[in-house]
């Protein structure tokens, strides 16, 4: 094997700084991994890992630090000495090609040459067949990469590393879309990569996952090295403490008491957008918030999307009101007076290379004025109004979207929603990625939209800001409620400093039974 | 001391303002560069002289015209490669319908042609979701091979002088009509863009078709109301050929497409949608029909025309773009 000796270090990298704008991405951040471990890397969304991992793979450069790797120091890498230093990345967004086959996929531009200059197919065939003999997982080379399932595919994103002779290889998320089978298929695989001296950096929000495979730990959070320590010195409890830090504890801040009234404003009765399966079943009151929480493909935003018209209903009812109601477009959502926040702000919230006040002015754009015509007086008040109440920090109302930090950006998406006056709100993780102070913000916004009796539904990844705001908790799974409960019970009102960790964990457990027995 | 220091901080302030927009308003710099240019090395040539002037706006009039439903198009992030044949097909049916049933039936039958194939384009790329390049490629070949057929390859004469003159040929005082034509167009075109919901709507559709639905607006339609437009306004442009050359024939247009584009991009307008300045279109056209002028009074060949036309846009967009 051409993997360094056990206990060596692959790689190293030391203080390394990154800045975004105005937000420290990375501060000082040391990370080092060893052949012949798995290293987890770990902390909540928008702590620095993924940006720690695109320096890693050559894409971005750190404003300061170093990079040491085959015994030489870099200040940065490009992505070709990452690749040829034995760097390799597995994506959770797969990176393969579906339109051309696993063999094809893996020597991508790497491809292996007849002695007429032309591509010589059965060689790649037959390497790709031994590559995967090697790593003993059956998958047909000449099959094309659109026919394979996700499990099948993610083995084949290895594969292409390790045709590159990769000896650092880096899995993001590796088990997210997979099924059990396939997951035990991957750490087999992981195992077996381990032993033969490959350094393995694996990043998961699966704390399970994490004590089956891992070695050691690095703790990232807000930008910031926490700890690097074997995870045997830690336990579930002491390692969630290390992740989420004391700021999550201060979440609990922005609980209030219930504003919840016995009024139904919205009955969902299996819903589902296609297959089979009971769908989701929830009643949203007015002036309640209901938290949603699932895993990854558990089908949350599906069902937002489905809430506001953007995805048909395949079965089951929506009542509003009491009264059933189709919808059938975002604009029917829109007259019955709901709003979305959508999970991906930049490619579904706003149009980026415009204003704030476009895009504030863009859903209300009907009521600015009765003619065709766009009443500058009512849309700059609006715009006024709404920087104002939100809290944007911009140089200028007319400054494109895109200047902005991430957490202005997500309030410019709910500012807009909110200037169309909705009653029911769904916000589908609407703090992902942004600072902890605009997080801090929304949160309390979310609380005192529910005491004006609004009805929220707040779909979120991040448990202990699902216990902050929500009055109710429903666990989603593959497309159902499979539990809702009382997010203070939960919570269990002790002053104990321990108690919310204890909420997250049983809820964290949740979660992971809803995906098993659901 | 002081007025002196708080005089070049404003300059300085003035410059930096300059640094930051200048990109964005190339067009209007390079024009008058442009046209200084030509004005002083061409002044014993009477490029300045009011004939001259008049006869650039004049062969410029309808590629403008045209440019302005194309920021419109391309802004909203589509495009149509029609235009060009849409006016010579809408120019052989007006004046075949001219001909046939008088002043009305000709002016119908002009914008019904424009309205049909904008109809079609737009059926075909919001319905089929066919991309409008591939879309209004086609209908370019369609709407040309009708133009051929229904004329039989000759040109069909414009007898009727009304027409003539209100579309193309007249004058107003001193003004030609084409060049009215041009700036209500361009009014109109300004006045959508920047200051009604639809052409809020057609720059959010552009800029980021998902997020636009994703807030409420009907995408399609937008999407197809801009194809009408664009083909309406091109069979606008191929009555004014008619009416400017008192004949309706198949080869009017040719090759529009291509300018039209170019006066856009040049004017400012993203090529992929969510910005679009009308001004700066018919700016681009105007910048394109004086530097077509200033070779031909150079005295350059055809061949030279078309080099030197060709390095000339290509300079201008490569200064308007923005490097990261």
């Amino acid at each position: 094997m051409n993997a360094g000796a056990n206990g060596n270090i692959a790689v190293e990298m030391r203080a390394i700084s990154k800045r975004f704008g105005g937000v420290h991405a990375l501060r000082e951040v040391y990370f080092s991994a060893q052949f012949g471990e798995i290293h987890a890397l770990l902390g909540e969304n928008g702590a620095g890992k993924s940006t720690i991992l695109t320096i890693l793979r050559g894409v971005l450069a750190p404003d300061s630090g170093e990079i040491i790797v085959d015994g030489s120091s870099f200040p940065s890498l490009t992505a070709k000495a990452a690749r040829e230093h034995g760097i390799g990345m597995i994506f959770q967004e797969m990176s393969l090609v579906p339109t051309l086959t696993v063999a094809q996929n893996v020597f991508l531009n790497n491809e292996p040459l007849g002695r007429t200059g032309l591509i010589n197919e059965r060689a790649m065939r037959e390497r790709s067949l031994e590559i995967f003999r090697d790593m003993g997982v059956e998958i047909d080379p000449a099959a094309l990469v659109g026919e394979l399932s996700t499990g099948q595919q993610q083995l084949a994103e290895i594969a292409k590393a390790l045709s590159q002779d990769a000896r650092i290889l880096v899995l993001d998320e590796p088990t997210s879309a997979l099924t059990a089978t396939e997951v035990e298929i991957l750490f087999g695989l992981v195992r077996r990569l381990r032993g033969e001296g490959k350094a393995i950096i694996y990043v998961s929000h699966r704390m399970d996952e994490i004590f089956q495979l891992a070695d050691r730990a690095t703790v990232l959070r807000d930008g910031r090295h926490i700890d690097t320590r074997p995870i045997a010195d830690y336990t579930l409890t002491t390692l969630i403490a290390d992740i989420m830090g004391k700021a999550t504890r201060d979440l609990l801040e922005y609980a209030t008491a219930s504003t919840s009234s016995e009024d139904v404003v919205l009955e969902v009765r299996n819903l589902r957008s296609g297959g089979t399966g009971a769908g989701a079943s929830f009643a949203l009151h007015q002036g309640e918030v209901l938290g949603i929480a699932g895993l990854l493909g558990s089908g949350r935003s599906r069902l937002a999307r489905m809430l506001f018209g953007l995805e048909p209903v395949g079965a089951g009812e929506i009542l509003l009101r009491n009264e059933p109601f189709q919808i059938t477009s975002p604009q029917v959502a829109m007259a019955a007076g709901m709003a979305l926040v959508p999970e991906d702000r930049r490619r579904q919230g706003l149009v980026l290379q415009h204003s704030v006040a476009h895009n504030i002015e863009l859903p209300v754009l009907g009521r600015l004025g009765a003619s065709a015509f766009i009443s500058g007086r009512t849309g700059r008040q609006i715009v006024r109004d709404t920087i104002s109440r939100m809290g944007i920090k911009t140089q200028s109302p007319d400054s494109a979207v895109n200047t902005l930090s991430g957490g202005n950006q997500q309030k410019v998406v709910i500012g807009k929603w909110l200037a169309t006056a909705p009653d029911i709100l769904i916000m589908d993780e609407a703090t992902a990625g942004i600072d902890i102070g605009s997080k801090g913000e929304i949160l309390r916004l979310v609380r005192e939209l529910a005491s004006e009796g609004k009805s929220i539904i707040f779909i979120s990844s991040e448990l202990a800001e699902l216990l902050a705001v929500s009055d109710r908790i429903c666990v989603m799974a593959r497309g159902e409620i499979v539990q809702s409960f009382d997010a203070r019970q939960l919570v269990a009102g002790d002053q104990d400093p321990q108690s919310e960790l204890q909420a997250e964990q049983k809820l964290q457990l949740l979660l992971q039974q809803g995906k098993r027995h659901g | 001391m002081a007025e002196a220091r708080s005089t070049h901080g404003s300059v300085e302030k003035l410059w930096s303002y300059f640094k930051q927009t200048w990109r964005q308003n190339i067009i209007y710099i390079g024009f008058a560069v442009v046209f200084v240019f030509f004005a002083v090395t061409l002044h014993d040539r009477g490029f300045l002289h009011p004939n001259n002037v008049l006869n650039i706006a004049r062969q410029t009039a309808v590629i403008a015209v045209m440019a302005v439903a194309m920021t419109l198009v391309l802004s909203s992030g589509e495009i149509d490669l029609s235009v060009g044949a849409v006016a010579g097909l809408a120019s052989v049916t007006t004046a075949m319908a001219l001909s046939a049933g008088g002043l009305g039936l000709g002016i119908v039958a002009g914008l019904g042609t424009g309205l049909v194939v904008g109809l079609v384009n737009g059926v075909l790329s919001t319905r089929l979701l066919i991309p409008t390049f591939l879309t209004t490629l086609a209908m370019m070949g369609i709407a040309r091979g009708a133009a051929m057929w229904i004329s039989d390859t000759a040109a069909i004469p414009v007898l009727n002088d009304n027409y003539a003159s209100f579309f193309g040929s007249g004058n107003l005082g001193p003004i030609p009509s084409l060049l009215l034509w041009m700036i209500v167009a361009g009014t109109i075109g300004h006045v959508t863009l920047r200051h009604t919901k639809f052409g809020r709507r057609i720059l959010a559709v552009g800029g980021n078709a998902e997020a636009a639905r994703y807030t409420g607006i009907r995408t399609a339609r937008i999407k197809m109301a801009v194809l009408v437009i664009s083909s309406m306004t091109a069979a606008l442009a191929g009555m004014l050929y008619a009416g400017r050359l008192q004949s309706g024939r198949f080869q009017l247009g040719e090759g529009d497409e291509l300018s039209v584009i170019a006066a856009a991009v040049l004017g400012g307008t993203a090529l992929f949608g969510g910005r679009g300045t009308v001004i700066g279109s018919i700016f681009g056209a105007l910048m394109i029909g004086v530097i077509n002028n200033g070779l031909i009074l150079m005295g350059l060949e055809y061949s030279q025309q078309l080099i030197a036309r060709g390095g000339i846009i290509i300079l201008a967009v490569a200064l308007s773009q923005k490097r990261s």
